[in-house]
Order: C-alpha cells, then sequence, then structure tokens
C-alpha cells in the first residue's frame, strides 16, 4: 500500500509534515521529544491533539509559534502554513526571532495557555497587555487599541470590562484571566488559535463556559482551533477532528466521530477502553488500563514506539515504522495492523484482505 | 496609598527615636568616658593632671550625670538642631559633620549609581546568554572583583597610577577648591579626583549586583508570561525588557534601603587609605577617643539613613509592583 496522508486543499490552513524536534544539552545525549509528526489543520475547524503527559503535544505546539528554547531544533519536516492569501510559508525555516515569524505570532497564529495566572504579566495591567498586541500588529493608535480592547474583553464575556481593563491578573478569578488570556489571543483576529490544555487549570463548571466560550469565538471570527488536552471528555465536546499522539509520534487522525467509533491504532483503543462508562450492572466492565509505562524517547523502539505496551504487537512493529493508512475519508493511523497481510486479526479494525477474508476496506486516498 | 504614607512616617519617628536612644546607650557602652582617655593620652604624654580639675570639666559636661538625664539632654539639643559639642575639636558637631556626611552620600551614592549602571546590563546578559563566553567572563571578573579588599584594590591602583602617570591619588577636592563654593570647575576638580575611590567603591558591589540580577532573571525567564509575551510577537529584547527584567528588578530594589549605610561604613578603610574626608574615618576616630556627641550624632545620622532608604526602596517598590501597591494595605 502506498502512504497515505489527506492532500492538502484550499481549506488546509496548516499543515505538520513529519516533523521532529530534538533538543540538546550539554551534557546528555540529544532527546528527540517529537518523532514523527503530521497532522492538517482546516479553516473553521478544531483539531484535538490528544496524548498523555510528555508525548510531545505542547511541544509541538509551541514549535508552530517557534516559541521553543535555543537548544532546540527542528531537524526534519516542514509546517506548511497558508493563511488566506495565497502564499504558503514553511515554519520549520523561519528564524524564531526574525520579523517574519514575528509579523505570523499573534497576528496570525496566537496561543493561549494552561495556567492564566502565570501566564499573565503580574506588574501590567490586562488592558495594557492586550493593547500591546493590538498596537504592535495593527494599525491603530492608544486609543483606538484600548477601545478594541475593551470590546474584545465584552465579546469574551467579561462583566464591566472597561474598569475591568485597568485591573491586574491578581485582582481575577482564574476563569476571568482565561477570558481575558481569550481576549488576547483573539485580538489581532488570527487565522489560527492554538489552546494549549486551556481548561485543565479551571474548576469543572467554569471549564464548560471556557470551553462554550471558546466553541462559538471559533464559529464566530472563522479561525481553526488546535486545541491540546489529555481529557478525551473535552475532546468530544469540542473537537472537530482528533490526532492522537504517542511518545512523540502521531499515530492517528481522523474526524473525532470515526476515531471514537472506530479507533483504528491500538493505542487509541487502549485510550477509549481506559474511559469509566456508565451501564446498568449488569453490563459493567472492568476497566482495562494500558499494560507497562510509557518508555523514555532515549528508549524507543525504532519502529512503532507502541510496540513496548501493544498487545497486538507482531514481528515488524518494534523495527520498521509504520506509515500512515487511510482507513476511511479523512481518517488514518500508523499501525502495521492495517497493512501487513501476515497481521494477526483484530476485531473493529480495518485490515487487508488475506485469502478468502472479505472484510477490508481499502480506505480512501483523500 | 496615602494611609500606608502616613502610618510609615509615624511608625519612622518611632524608629527613630528607638535608633537614637541605642545609638546614645552604644556610645556609653565602653568603660569611662572622653575625659578618662584625654587624662590618659596626657599621662602618657608624661604630663601631669590636677584631679580637681578633672572632677570640675565633669561637672561641667554634665558627666556625671546618670545616663537617662545625659539622653535627654542630648536628645533635646538635636530636636533643637544642636547637636553638642565635641570634645576634641573643640567645636559644634554640626559645623563638623555636615561636609563629611555630605562627601559620604556624595561619593557612595556615585558609587550605588555605577554599581547599577555596570551590573545591571552585564546581568542582564550573563542570565540571556547563560553558559555563554560573555555569561563565563562576567562570572570570573565578578568573583575576582568579589574576592579583592577594597583597601587592596585601592592601594594596587594608587600604586600603579603613581607608577606610570606619575601623580598621587587621594583626597576628593584639590587643596585651594576644598574651601570654594560649588561651580563647574570645582565639580571637574571633584570628579578627577573621585572616579578612582568610586571604582573602588564599586567594584565589590558591582560582582554581586551581577550575580544576584543574574540569578533573579533566570528565574523569571523561565516563567510562562515570558512565553506569552513571546507569542505576542514581539522583539526578543523587547520581551526581556519589558517582562522578566522588570519583575526581576523588584528584590533589587528593596535592598537600597540598606545599601547606602553599608557603604557608609564599609568605606572607612578605603578612606583611610585615600584619605578621604568623608563620614567614616571621623567616626572611628570619635569612638576611639570617646569623643560621645561626635559619634553618637553619626550613628544617629547613619541610622536615619537607614530607615530614609528604607522608606524609599518601600515606596518605590510600591509604584513599581502593583502586587504591593493593592494588596494588604
Amino acid at each position: 500500500m502506498m502512504p497515505q496522508t489527506p492532500m492538502a486543499n484550499d481549506k488546509t490552513l496548516l499543515r505538520m509534515e513529519d516533523v521532529s524536534i530534538v533538543f540538546s544539552s550539554p551534557d546528555e545525549a540529544d532527546i528527540e521529544a517529537v518523532r514523527q509528526v503530521d497532522f492538517t489543520l482546516t479553516r473553521g475547524k478544531t483539531l484535538a491533539l490528544v496524548g498523555e503527559s510528555g508525548c510531545g503535544k505542547s511541544v509541538t505546539a509551541r514549535t508552530i509559534l517557534r516559541l521553543l528554547d535555543k537548544n532546540a531544533r527542528i531537524p526534519s519536516g516542514r509546517i506548511l502554513f497558508s493563511p488566506g492569501d495565497g502564499e504558503t510559508t514553511d515554519i520549520a525555516t523561519l528564524n524564531p526571532d526574525s520579523t517574519a515569524m514575528r509579523s505570523i505570532r499573534g497576528n496570525k497564529i496566537s496561543m493561549i495557555f494552561q495556567e492564566p495566572m502565570s501566564s499573565l504579566s503580574p506588574v501590567h495591567t490586562i488592558g495594557a497587555q492586550i493593547d500591546e498586541m493590538i498596537l504592535l500588529h495593527e494599525n491603530l493608535d492608544k486609543k483606538g487599541a484600548r477601545a478594541r480592547t475593551i470590546e474584545l474583553l465584552e465579546q469574551v464575556g467579561i462583566p464591566g470590562a472597561r474598569q475591568r481593563a485597568d485591573a491586574y491578573p491578581f485582582q481575577l478569578s482564574g476563569g476571568l484571566r482565561q477570558r481575558a488570556m481569550i481576549a488576547m489571543a483573539l485580538a489581532c483576529k488570527p487565522d489560527l488559535l492554538i489552546a494549549d490544555e486551556p481548561t485543565t487549570a479551571l474548576d469543572v463548571t467554569t471549564q464548560a463556559q471556557i470551553l462554550d466560550l471558546l466553541r462559538s469565538l471559533r464559529d464566530e471570527f472563522g479561525m481553526a482551533m488546535l486545541f491540546i488536552t489529555h481529557d478525551l471528555g473535552v475532546v468530544a465536546e469540542i473537537a472537530d477532528e482528533v490526532a492522537v499522539m504517542y511518545l512523540g509520534d502521531v499515530v492517528e487522525q481522523g474526524d473525532v466521530f470515526d476515531v471514537f467509533k472506530s479507533p483504528q491504532h491500538p493505542y487509541t483503543r487502549a485510550l477509549m477502553s481506559s474511559i469509566p462508562r456508565m451501564t446498568r450492572r449488569a453490563d459493567r466492565q472492568r476497566l482495562n488500563p494500558i499494560q507497562g509505562t510509557v518508555p523514555s524517547p532515549k528508549n524507543r523502539p525504532s519502529g512503532c514506539a507502541f510496540t513496548t505496551r501493544c498487545p497486538h504487537a507482531f514481528e515488524p512493529c518494534a523495527a520498521v515504522r509504520p506509515e500512515p493508512t487511510g482507513t476511511s475519508e479523512n481518517h488514518w493511523a500508523r499501525c502495521h495492523l492495517l497493512t501487513d497481510p501476515q497481521a494477526p486479526r483484530v476485531d473493529g479494525l480495518i485490515q487487508p484482505k488475506v485469502e478468502g477474508g472479505s472484510d477490508a476496506y481499502q480506505g480512501d486516498r483523500t | 496609598m496615602l494611609g500606608f504614607l502616613v502610618r510609615r512616617l509615624i511608625a519612622m519617628v518611632l524608629t527613630i527615636w528607638a535608633v537614637s536612644f541605642v545609638a546614645f546607650a552604644i556610645i556609653q557602652l565602653p568603660p569611662g568616658d572622653y575625659l578618662t582617655s584625654y587624662v590618659a593620652q596626657l599621662s602618657a604624654a608624661g604630663d601631669r593632671i590636677d584631679p580637681q580639675t578633672i572632677e570640675a570639666l565633669r561637672e561641667r559636661y554634665g558627666l556625671g550625670d546618670p545616663f537617662i538625664v545625659q539622653y535627654f539632654k542630648w536628645i533635646s539639643g538635636i530636636v533643637q538642631g544642636d547637636f553638642g559639642d565635641s570634645f576634641e575639636w573643640s567645636a559644634p558637631v554640626s559645623e563638623l559633620i555636615w561636609g563629611r556626611m555630605g562627601n559620604s552620600v556624595l561619593l557612595e551614592g556615585l558609587a550605588v549609581l555605577v554599581m547599577w549602571l555596570v551590573a545591571l546590563p552585564i546581568g542582564i546578559y550573563a542570565a540571556v546568554r547563560k553558559y555563554s563566553l560573555g555569561d563565563y567572563l562576567a562570572t570570573v571578573g565578578g568573583f575576582i572583583g568579589l574576592a579583592i579588599p577594597n583597601f587592596l584594590f585601592a592601594l594596587v591602583l594608587m600604586y600603579l597610577w603613581y607608577v606610570y602617570f606619575g601623580q598621587t591619588l587621594g583626597g576628593l577636592y584639590s587643596p585651594e577648591m576644598a574651601n570654594s563654593p560649588w561651580s563647574i570647575a570645582k565639580l571637574l576638580d571633584f570628579l578627577s579626583r573621585a572616579w578612582a575611590p568610586i571604582l573602588v567603591l564599586a567594584t565589590a558591589g558591582t560582582a554581586q549586583l551581577i550575580r544576584v540580577m543574574r540569578a533573579n532573571l533566570l528565574d523569571e525567564l523561565s516563567k510562562p508570561y515570558v512565553v506569552t509575551a513571546r507569542s505576542k510577537g514581539l522583539p526578543e529584547w523587547r520581551v526581556v525588557l519589558k517582562y522578566p527584567v522588570r519583575v526581576a528588578l523588584n528584590p533589587l530594589v528593596s535592598t537600597i534601603g540598606w545599601l547606602l549605610p553599608t557603604l557608609v561604613s564599609s568605606s572607612v578603610v578605603v578612606s583611610a587609605v585615600m584619605n578621604l574626608p568623608t563620614a567614616g574615618p571621623l567616626l572611628l576616630r570619635s569612638l576611639t577617643t570617646q569623643d560621645m556627641y561626635l559619634a553618637g550624632a553619626i550613628i544617629l545620622l547613619l541610622g536615619i539613613l537607614t530607615i530614609l532608604g528604607t522608606l524609599i526602596s518601600d515606596l518605590i517598590l510600591a509604584w513599581i509592583d502593583p502586587r504591593i501597591r493593592h494588596g494588604g494595605m
């Protein structure tokens, strides 16, 4: 079978192609925190990037804005960004402090973070911090910027926006701070909003409000959103598409309904079966956790990263890296089970035909 | 803010009063008084003094009174601007100290200014380019500056200057300028001599300040708000100067208060070596001869300097840090 990543079309806003990210340190060997990331962001859609802590989600997100420390490199891969003007930029080749990169940051792509308290400057008012962003990218004077700021604060649902603009972050509650952060990120009407676990630090009711707000703002602004989380409930709530990461690899991407209904990668399947379900007593099952622990990136198998914990691992898994395999429209996974005719049969997977078999779906190559 | 200021001012007056009491107690601590050491000096020189004359003198200066009575005589004089007379110089204390305190404050103030101007940029550079060649140079230079005693540096500097330029470094004013009023010529004269003691006094402090600034800034540079600032699209130097440097300065600002008195007391040796007309050597001499009113006045002024410095740094801190301005006042 041929590699089958979805091809770019005019609705594509950003494509990560085979990106790897390496951190070097003076005392130790280099660490490849992210080995193979590819996913596609579509205008107006939300892609959720899920995976456990340390799998490289946040590093991937920061790489899109080139916000990583100086000891990080992108040895391979392309980050193709196509905002509306017909130009496509490969962000991976830009210098992090160049004018070209800085005119994208905040202006075309903006970001909100997990901790709204520590992510806002403690010694500047939120109004001043939002004004700064507008003054930097838009052709407005201070008065105009402040007017826009107040409008934005109202838009994200901060009561008494005019007064609150002069408040310092420590004078606001966690929910209001995150709203201010969102207002700042939206200040220049970006094409892409990257949200790095924006609700993790908030309590549950505030979480729901912030998710609702993000969803309605996405529709209002028509932007794409990259939503990073480890909470599958949040994914179901907000995402159109999901990309699943494990130990520096994106192992599966697809429409949120497809991925939740028929996950094709063993890791995704294991994730889904580790969510408790509400059922009648008779139908209850014990939770089925993933066996073993995540190895360090240093001990990652050269083939599929999940080999050490995969219940279905067979001969090529440890040594040969699986190619992305389309299983249905806009849905692909990287797994030898999906391509190798010799692979063990697994219920629910769309596997290739063996002699006499008939259940294979030859995935669309979109 | 106004309530804060009023409360601080009241507390300040009470503290100054307490300091005056302690200062007076300290200068009374050594056994005997000025007359005892005066007699000892005279008898060492072979002179003899009639004990009755001593007694009369002691009566005249009120040295036989109980401690509390002496203290009230002293403090009520000070409230009216009269610091008493120096025994040794036979002159009012106020005439002796103002010029010297002025020199001290001017010299130390300039040293502090030089310290900050030199140390902050180097500290910022060392933190932003951690483990670079420049950082290592700043670290090595800083530790050398920290390790060399001030007086040794002063001696070496004076020696080298004399050997290579044939001039002596010392004093703050040339003899003909010393008593003239301030003018451009006097300022130039002052600067042409004062650079050496300022350099000596600033060296150790600069080294220390570089280390503190570097450590503070390194803590701040890894905070999430710096990433946020970067994600806005600001140029790197603006990100660093506007956000983490601003926050990293707070702990330094709070040290301004006790910087001044520390410099005054630590400069005694340098002043002695370089023959500077500052308050330090005067204090040392007055303490050894038990010239109590002179010593008391200098100690009291140092205390007031500390308290004023603390107030100033608190006000600056409240001005630059909203968390202090709005929290718990």
